[in-house]
């Protein structure tokens, strides 16, 4: 029986019905009107407009945008923070001078500078990946710092007593054992990452899904919002799943 | 090995490979500050196995620490070949007292690791770390990661880990502590086996009586805080030695002998533990 509850195809079908569940709830609220339909549209017609959305709107084009800016984006995060977190690391003057004004940059509303990266980079995907980047750099950078200061003294002497060269301390035991943190701080990052790329489409008014949601919610076709809304969903799972993936193959550790 | 090497090691047999001379070391400044190794002194031959051993806290770690080139800020001299070591020296393999398997490699990725920096091909390194890992006895195990070991048989791990290079000279940081009894009598016949078949010279820190008797040429009996040479005792067990010795009536005679001296030291420690729990109290 603890078996079975703890199998991977009873989350999958909890999780199923959970989703079912809510859909099938809010359909009777809204139905006996326990819900306002104005403000929240029933499912069965968000499921409806499902083919209006695939067909009319272009949806897979637009997927295909957001998700694109939204890898690259991330990607960007990891490339550039890590290295950073490490410098902060190695550099304690430099670490004690900035990390404070790092986590503050976590907390900093970047959107509303929009305007500025409109001036520097058009109206394109390169302001959407620029903004997102640097809305989500923060929490990779701190974590990578946590995580290196954090490896066990006794792990970084194995490496000394086998005279370890720099480099080699650095590929083979510090990052290897930072690598749980690290991945914490890429699953923050990435969610402001990801929040951030349809934000701000949908701000500017440029590019996949934010947009879409944008135009739709104008025309008042609110069905066909939260049928968008839905894809975005879809698409931020995939790359966690994703994320999940890689975490493993690089440590499977519980 | 060559004419002349063996030449040399014939020669360089009496000269000792280890020195410690007149090592100290406080940790912390002013009233607050802590005395953790008080001049001591010791060498260890080619060859020799050599037990330190000392009531929890007498900076037996300490000791170690700056022998294996971890901690350079001390005074006195640690030469190894004659020469003051400048940081970890390339003959000494360290095992520490804390768990120290990396976590992220398998067994058999975690003995193999010396190797793989010495660029050893791999179908060799791994049928070399095979044999290191047997030899603990953890056949089978090769595939596991730390976290599904008991955490005896991951110190068993860093154990082969570090005996996979054959270091010359072997450093041992209560190396035996995290396991049974049994366990660390039979492995402790495995280190004799090959300490006397590669004339390794040891040196073993260790606060067990019996295990320190059953492995060592001579004992260092340390003082409890200052950590000074309280006694260095022979042992003039015959040799090859195995676990067996354990029931020999001279046996009994050294654990008893020693055992007189350390008694004394391990009760100054408890005393003060106890006075600082009392003084505790007293505060809070
Ligand atoms: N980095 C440090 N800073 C300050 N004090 C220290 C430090 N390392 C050790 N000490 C102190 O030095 C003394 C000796 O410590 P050490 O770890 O060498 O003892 P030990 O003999 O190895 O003890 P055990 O048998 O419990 O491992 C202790 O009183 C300890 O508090
Ligand atoms: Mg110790």
């Amino acid at each position: 029986m603890g078996k079975l509850l703890n199998s991977r195809a009873f989350a999958i079908s909890t999780g199923v019905f959970t989703v079912v569940g809510v859909f099938v709830l809010l359909e009777v609220l809204l139905r006996i009107g326990a819900i306002n339909k104005y403000i929240v549209p029933l499912p069965s017609q968000v499921i409806m407009s499902l083919e209006r959305i695939i067909f009319e709107e272009n949806i897979m084009s637009r997927v295909a945008e957001t998700a694109y800016e939204m890898s690259v984006s991330c990607a960007a995060v990891i490339v550039i923070g890590v290295p950073i977190g490490a410098v902060l690391y190695k550099w304690v003057a430099l670490r004690r001078a900035v990390l404070d004004w790092v986590a503050a940059m976590a907390a900093a509303p970047l959107v509303l500078a929009f305007p500025l990266f409109l001036v520097m980079f058009g109206r394109s995907s390169t302001t959407i990946i620029v903004m997102s980047v640097i809305t989500g750099l923060a929490p990779i950078i701190i974590k990578t710092t946590e995580g290196l200061l954090a490896v066990r003294p006794v792990l970084i002497n194995v490496g000394k007593s086998l005279k370890l060269t720099q480099q080699q301390m650095f590929w083979k035991i510090l990052l290897p054992a930072a690598m749980p943190t690290i991945f914490s701080g890429i699953r923050l990052s990435w969610t402001f990452v990801l929040i951030s790329v349809v934000g701000i489409e949908f701000l500017i008014n440029l590019g996949g899904l934010g947009q879409l949601i944008n135009d739709l919610a104008e025309r008042y076709d609110l069905p066909g919002t939260y049928a968008s809304i839905g894809f975005v969903i879809v698409v931020s799972v995939i790359f966690f799943v994703l994320l999940e993936r890689v975490e493993t193959w690089l440590r499977p550790v519980k | 090995m060559t004419e002349a090497s063996s030449a040399a090691t014939v020669a360089s047999a009496t000269q000792p490979q280890l020195v410690i001379d007149n090592v100290f070391k406080q940790f912390g400044e002013g009233p607050g500050a802590v005395i953790a190794v008080d001049n001591v002194s010791f060498d260890v031959k080619p060859g020799e196995f050599v037990s330190v051993i000392g009531p929890s806290g007498c900076g037996k770690s300490t000791l170690f620490n700056i022998i294996g080139g971890l901690l350079d800020e001390y005074s006195g001299n640690v030469m190894i070949e004659r020469e003051r070591i400048a940081g970890p020296h390339k003959a000494v393999g360290m095992v520490f007292q804390e768990e120290s398997t990396f976590p992220w490699r398998s067994v058999m990725d975690n003995v193999a690791f010396p190797l793989e920096l010495q660029g050893v091909a791999k179908s060799e390194r791994l049928d070399r770390a095979a044999h290191f890992i047997d030899l603990v006895g953890l056949k089978g195990f090769e595939k596991r990661m730390p976290f599904e070991l008991s955490g005896g048989m991951r110190q068993r791990v860093s154990i082969a880990r570090t005996l996979v290079s054959g270091p010359q000279i072997l450093l041992m940081d209560e190396p035996f502590a995290a396991l049974d009894e049994q366990t660390r009598l039979l492995l402790g016949d495995k280190i004799t086996q090959i300490q006397q078949e590669l004339h390794q010279t040891t040196l073993l820190i260790t606060h067990n009586l019996t295990e320190a008797v059953q492995l060592s040429d001579r004992i260092v009996v340390m003082t409890y805080r200052p950590g000074k040479v309280k006694r260095v005792v022979n042992i003039d067990l015959p040799r090859p030695r195995t676990s067996d010795v354990v029931s020999s009536d001279a046996f009994g005679h050294y654990v008893a002998e020693i055992w007189a001296d350390l008694r004394e030291e391990a009760s100054r420690g408890m005393q003060d533990s106890e006075n600082m729990q009392r003084g505790r109290a007293r505060r809070g």
